[in-house]
């Protein structure tokens, strides 16, 4: 069992959760972030937010995927200081609904007086609600921009246990984990982590606080980059044990941590069987059979009925 | 007569723990006389953690007393959260615009639970009219749980919507794979266009080699002409055991003229029919899912 706790669905198709659980993905968390260009008026973040909360959990659930989800006001769209006044407004509405595990992803892009304002708002809206966080480090300048991300959590008194650092690599773990904090890395092509590079981590690091995700969006990303990885910490030697908390208990550890997160979700619901599943669905289209876990051979496969 | 509320607030003050029962209660309370809807909107929000979702247990008599305080209303498949959010919905009041417009927000930023919980609730709103809209848009959607929190034990469709929307609503039933027989009013408003309809999609369903539900029949028997005739002789023929005696069910109910000698080809068939072993609610209790 695996759980990618960061990847955008949004931007993913069915396929994606189909060969994801057939991977062994049980539950995903969905931070909210940008939609790839900014939104232009508070309506269209409000349509975001109700979709992840909705209609992808809905989605998630035909394919045996439980579906989670953070909420926030990201750091690129903070510098739009109309808007984000407006998601300000609305965002305590969101935050307390079901299956919302932390106020994320939230923190820096450009590390502009914006972005600090608004990273700031939320930390304090997370500790009115009791909420855990969820922090994007910046692309740009990392290493800085994670140290000033973790100094403003202490400074509001939030608990390094109950904030996630994410986006990690080599530079910044270490002082991550030395304050305590949970540290995430995205195995992410090009732009974040190679996972041959994780392996090296957890080699070096072993496997507290660490744990791993696919940030998978819009963009070229991997949607199986969590198995893809523990298949691979396997071939190069990592221990079991570590392959495990790195990909499934450490994640579930932090986010469960909310109360909105909790392992019996998947375990006790059926096997994949998307006839009793969330009531069943509609995702397949009015006359398509529900997918029931049969083995089919390959030419069956080829088959589009 | 106890209201819907105090229904709703006896049952759950029986039903829950004593803290969350008091909780639920002040915040019905405070939203009562409320300036802003914000304590309101947290509440509802907050019922998920504070009240759990198991089911709402009722007994004959508080059926009985649902049924006295708003004809039509069937709680007896709604859960603790449901019944809680709906109570802070009613507790909250307010002229019936008021009402409306702060329900219309709440379903802006609805997640799927409360989707569920506010088009169950439907029946209970002051000013039912002003509805029409947002229930359509329930039946709309592509989240079955959803759709048939307004198409289900709910008496809302059945008095306010227009036979366009009425038909669309139990065809879509019948494409996403849900059921009818849970539909209140299904034969009082079954029309020949609705007949119509459903004959087609069975046809369109038989040409790509499918199957279609035995409910698709329930009322086509009273509002048949030829070509559904020739339809339900079709499924009476040659469809499978279920699908046989549902046809054989709406043959015996149609008042065409060819019916009669159809339903005697089978004379088995016919006697069970006539004999009333073979009903409509028989058969859904016995297939709970349909196909």
């Amino acid at each position: 069992m695996y759980i990618d706790p960061h990847i955008h669905m949004l931007a993913r198709t069915t396929a994606d959760y189909e060969a994801m659980a057939a991977a062994g993905v049980v539950a995903v968390i969905e931070p909210a972030f940008w939609i790839g260009q900014p939104r232009t008026s508070v309506g269209s973040y409000i349509d975001y937010l109700s979709t992840l909360v909705g209609w992808e959990r809905f989605r998630a659930a035909q394919f045996g995927v439980r579906h989670y989800c953070s909420i926030g006001l990201n750091s690129k769209e903070a510098n739009n200081e109309r808007l984000a006044e407006a998601v300000m407004e609305i965002l305590p509405r969101f935050l307390l609904k079901e299956g919302v595990v932390a106020v994320g992803e939230i923190g820096y892009d450009e590390q502009t007086p914006a972005e600090d304002k608004y990273f700031r708002a939320q930390l304090e809206l997370a500790k009115e609600l009791g909420m855990l966080v969820q922090i994007h480090t910046p692309h740009r300048d990392k290493k800085r921009g994670t140290s000033r991300s973790m100094a403003v959590c202490l400074e509001h008194k939030l608990k390094p246990d109950r904030v996630i650092v994410d986006h990690n690599n080599e530079e910044t773990v270490r002082e991550v984990l030395d304050l305590g904090f949970w540290a995430a890395f995205t195995i992410y092509p090009r732009t974040k982590m190679g996972n041959e590079r994780m392996v090296e981590i957890v080699r070096q690091y072993g496997s507290d606080l660490i744990f791993i995700n696919s940030s998978a969006d819009w963009g070229v990303s991997d949607p199986l980059a969590v198995p893809k990885t523990a298949q691979l910490m396997r071939e190069r030697g990592i221990a079991e044990e570590h392959v495990r908390r790195v990909t499934y208990d450490n994640a579930l550890a932090a986010f469960a941590a909310g109360g909105q997160m909790a392992e019996s979700h998947w375990l006790s619901p059926p096997a994949i069987d998307q006839r009793t599943l969330f009531e069943g669905n509609s995702v397949l289209r009015g006359g398509q059979e529900p997918r029931v876990e049969t083995k089919r051979s390959a030419k069956e496969r080829m088959l589009i009925e | 007569m106890a209201t819907p509320a105090e229904l709703l607030q006896r049952w759950l003050r029986r039903q829950l723990p004593g803290d969350a029962a008091d909780w639920l209660e002040a915040q019905a309370l405070a939203v009562g006389d409320a300036a802003t809807d914000r304590a309101l909107f947290l509440a509802i929000s907050l019922v998920h953690r504070r009240i759990g979702k198991a089911d709402l247990a009722l007994s004959a008599a508080d059926t009985a007393a649902a049924e006295a305080a708003r004809p039509g209303w069937r709680p007896a498949g709604w859960s603790l959260d449901q019944a809680a959010r709906i109570f802070l919905l009613l507790a909250a009041g307010g002229p019936a615009a008021r009402f409306a417009e702060r329900l219309e927000q709440l379903f802006a930023t609805a997640d799927v639970g409360e989707l569920i919980a506010f088009y169950r609730g439907l029946p209970l709103y002051p000013e039912q009219p002003r509805y029409v809209e947002r229930a359509a848009e329930g039946v709309r959607t592509n989240m079955k749980a959803v759709f048939e929190a307004v198409a289900h034990d709910n008496p809302y469709p059945a008095e306010q919507f227009s036979e366009h929307r009425w038909n669309q609503m139990v065809v879509k039933a019948l494409f996403i794979g849900s059921t009818l027989h849970p539909i209140e009013g299904l034969e009082r408003r079954w029309n020949r266009d609705l007949t119509r309809m459903l004959c087609d999609y069975a046809h369109e369903r038989w040409a790509a080699g499918r199957t279609v539900s035995y409910e698709l029949w329930r009322g086509v028997g009273h509002h048949a002409d030829k070509a559904a005739i020739d339809d339900l002789a079709r499924v009476f023929d040659s469809g499978a055991p279920i699908e046989r005696q549902a046809a054989a069910l709406a043959l015996g109910e149609s008042p065409h003229g060819e019916a009669a000698s159809i339903l005697s080809r089978d004379p088995i068939l016919a006697a069970a029919v006539r004999g009333g072993q073979i009903s409509w609610e028989g058969l859904a209790a016995k297939h709970l899912s349909p196909s």
